[in-house]
């Protein structure tokens, strides 16, 4: 038996597995028949108690945050879906999109008649053309297949829905700085409190939630809060999309129960590439911190992950061999932090570039052993004195290489330089070089 | 058709949302769509229509990377270097592509045909090494096949994405579907690439 538990991948693999057809084949659109016959807190509730927790990297219980919504308000909701996807190593929901966007607006039309929302968006990241296509088309025939806009199924329940394409900014993946890019400013992030649940998109109350989440949210409502609850672990409810990328034989996706490990993960993709092995991975996008191959039987749940001293995140599984640097890997993680940092506040706007230069020097062995513990006292000065989560994210593959691979370090500066061969990592043959 | 002459389209773009403020971002890859970057002259048409400073439109025109403030080729290629496509071969096919075509980070050919910028992880990782070419994914590529891609950009005749349209738009062409403005081609191409697919084909086959 395959420990494998395919239900939003269920027919990904038929070949118009993204078009309403497609969609309506398999099930599709049945759920909202369910909800929108239901009271709207009665969804909150199912929802709440099936345990899904938020795929978008905090794992916050997903049925809380819609009961969040102040209620008899007399004032506008919004629900606002993160499709910015732009986490280091995160892969799954554009490729869940661009296979099946309609699943995803059915879980809107769901949490947007739950939080008592008229009108939805769809923060998109710019940088993925085909897939914004798709989903605008799904829109759109949604529109003309009545599930959105006026009397949806003659239930009385009226959405609009919006896509909204992103222009290339890592932080507009953090809720406040989009819901700021929404509304037409630089995205950067806002002071909470208060939350978005209480003023989020033009101050009124809003949810944000990510892709997967919203996704998840048509099979809890067709198959119960016992279906659902019966995979994963005690706290970790559910199935989830684990992406494996990097040094495997067969990188891709793998839809299981929280809880499974690397170690099965791995044996799943086909091992690693042949004649290599394991040194370091992400669980949850460069973000988390680094394990090693110490890690590969930690369950792979919220409880697991953080027990082990890293975070779940969004399951962006990135495995590295033993050819890679991991000054040069966390170098250039660095480089991404210091380049998407939104300028608001100083530890994270000058801290960051110090940080690059100071790996630079290491990288190139120019450094010294001082500077060790001067990345280490940056990083405190940095990781949770800045007013948003990407600062803490740019600390953690400093701290976490430092932890496991403090001697790689110190190599660079013995060697007077990298001894890595970067040709030995590449996955094709390079002229003039020897794999 | 000049951002300004454009009223209808413009319009329409801004009726979509509760408030016009929110419509800069569409207008912006708009502008792209008529004149290939973010002109002065349209961010004054854009600050008009919504009832802004220009300055205002500026701040957000700036503040993302995808809204360019000079031209780039008719096609624009992005080669992912985050760490994990670097370490695969990004380095290297980002490096060699340059040399080839004799132009630095963001510059573009002579021809005006081809642009290259390196860009952060696009969300394909399980497909690295990864190249994007006017934000279509040419998934798995190697120095080779990079080479021969910008070529047959310079050329006139790209090969199709591996997942996308049956043919490549051009850069002109996406920034309209970025706007939020349906070309009719979302039918084309796979619904998914063999990595997507590999742990449903595995259970199916019933597997570990
Ligand atoms: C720098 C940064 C980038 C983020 N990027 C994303 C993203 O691309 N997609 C996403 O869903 N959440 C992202 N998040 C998390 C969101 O802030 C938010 O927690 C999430 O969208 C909530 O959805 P969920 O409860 O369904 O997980 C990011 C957070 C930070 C700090
Ligand atoms: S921590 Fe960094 S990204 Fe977050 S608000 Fe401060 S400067 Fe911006
Ligand atoms: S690192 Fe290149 S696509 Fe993710």
């Amino acid at each position: 038996m395959s420990k494998l538990t395919p239900v939003l991948s269920a027919f990904w693999d038929e070949k118009d597995s993204f078009t309403i057809e497609g969609y309506k084949r398999n099930g599709g659109y049945k759920a909202i028949e369910k909800a929108l016959s239901m009271a709207p807190d009665d969804v909150i509730k199912t929802v709440k108690d099936s345990g899904l927790r938020g795929r978008g990297g905090a794992g916050f219980p997903t049925g809380m945050k819609w009961g969040f919504i102040p209620q008899g308000d007399n004032k506008e909701h919004y629900f606002v879906v993160n499709a910015d996807e732009s986490e280091p190593g995160t892969c799954k929901d554009t490729p869940l999109l661009m296979a099946n966007p309609h699943v995803l607006i059915e879980g809107i039309i769901i949490g947007s008649y739950a939080i008592r929302a008229n009108y939805a968006f769809i923060y998109i990241r710019g940088e993925i053309a085909h897939v914004v296509r798709r989903v605008q088309q799904a829109i759109e025939d949604a529109y003309k297949a009545g599930y959105l806009g006026k009397n949806i199924l003659g239930k009385g329940f009226d959405l609009e829905l919006v896509l909204h394409v992103g222009a290339g900014a890592y932080i507009c993946g953090e809720e406040t700085a989009l819901l700021d890019s929404l509304e037409g400013f630089r995205g950067q992030p806002r002071l909470r409190p208060p939350f978005p649940a209480i003023a989020g998109l033009y101050a009124r109350p809003t949810v944000v939630n990510n892709v997967e989440s919203v996704a998840s949210v048509p099979s809890i409502i067709n198959n119960g809060i016992e279906w659902f609850s019966s995979m994963g672990t005690e706290k970790s409810k559910g199935y989830t999309l684990y992406s494996l990328s990097g040094h495997v034989k067969n990188p891709g996706q793998f839809e299981a129960p929280l809880g499974i490990t690397l170690r099965e993960l791995i044996e799943m993709a086909g091992g690693m590439r042949s004649g290599h092995k394991l040194k370091f991975w992400t669980p949850g996008g460069s973000s988390t911190p680094l394990f090693t191959d110490a890690h590969l039987d930690t369950p792979l749940d919220y409880e697991g992950v953080a027990a082990a001293g890293s975070m779940l995140g969004t399951k962006a599984l990135q495995i590295f061999d033993e050819t890679v640097c991991v000054v040069r890997a966390v170098l250039r993680w660095t480089e991404f932090y210091k380049h998407e940092s939104c300028g608001k506040c100083t530890p994270c706007r000058e801290g960051t570039w110090w940080l690059v230069q100071i790996l630079k020097d290491l990288e190139s062995g120019k450094g010294e052993a001082a500077d060790l513990d001067k990345l280490l006292d940056l990083c405190d000065n940095i990781a949770g004195r800045s007013f948003c989560a990407l600062a803490d994210g740019a600390a953690s593959p400093i701290i976490s290489s430092l932890k496991y691979f403090r001697e790689e370090y110190l190599e660079h500066l013995r060697s007077g330089g990298c001894p890595f061969d970067p040709a030995k990592s590449t996955v094709f043959e390079l002229a003039g070089s020897e794999r | 058709m000049p951002l300004r002459d454009d009223d209808a389209l413009i319009d329409s773009i801004v009726k979509r949302y509760p408030r016009s403020r929110s419509a800069i971002m569409p207008l912006l890859h708009l502008a792209q769509a008529r004149d290939g970057f973010v002109t002065p002259e349209s961010i004054e048409v854009i600050a008009e229509k919504l009832s802004l400073e220009t300055a205002e439109v500026s701040a957000v025109a700036t503040f993302y990377t995808q809204y360019k403030r000079k031209p780039v080729g008719e096609y624009h290629v992005g080669v992912c270097t985050n760490t994990l496509c670097a370490v695969m071969g990004g380095d290297a096919i980002y490096e060699s592509i340059l040399e080839h075509l004799s132009i630095e980070n963001d510059e573009v050919t002579s021809d005006g045909k081809v642009s290259v910028e390196h860009i952060e992880c696009n969300a394909a990782c399980d497909y690295a090494p990864v190249v994007m070419v006017n934000w279509e994914f040419y998934d798995n590529q190697t120095v080779a096949s990079a080479k021969d891609l910008v070529d047959a950009c310079r050329a006139g005749n790209p090969p199709a994405p591996t997942r996308g349209p049956n043919k490549l738009p051009t850069w002109k062409e996406n920034s309209e579907v970025l706007a939020g403005i349906n070309d009719g081609r979302a039918n084309e191409g796979v619904q998914a690439g063999e990595p997507t697919l590999l742990g449903l084909k595995i259970a199916k086959e019933g597997g570990k």
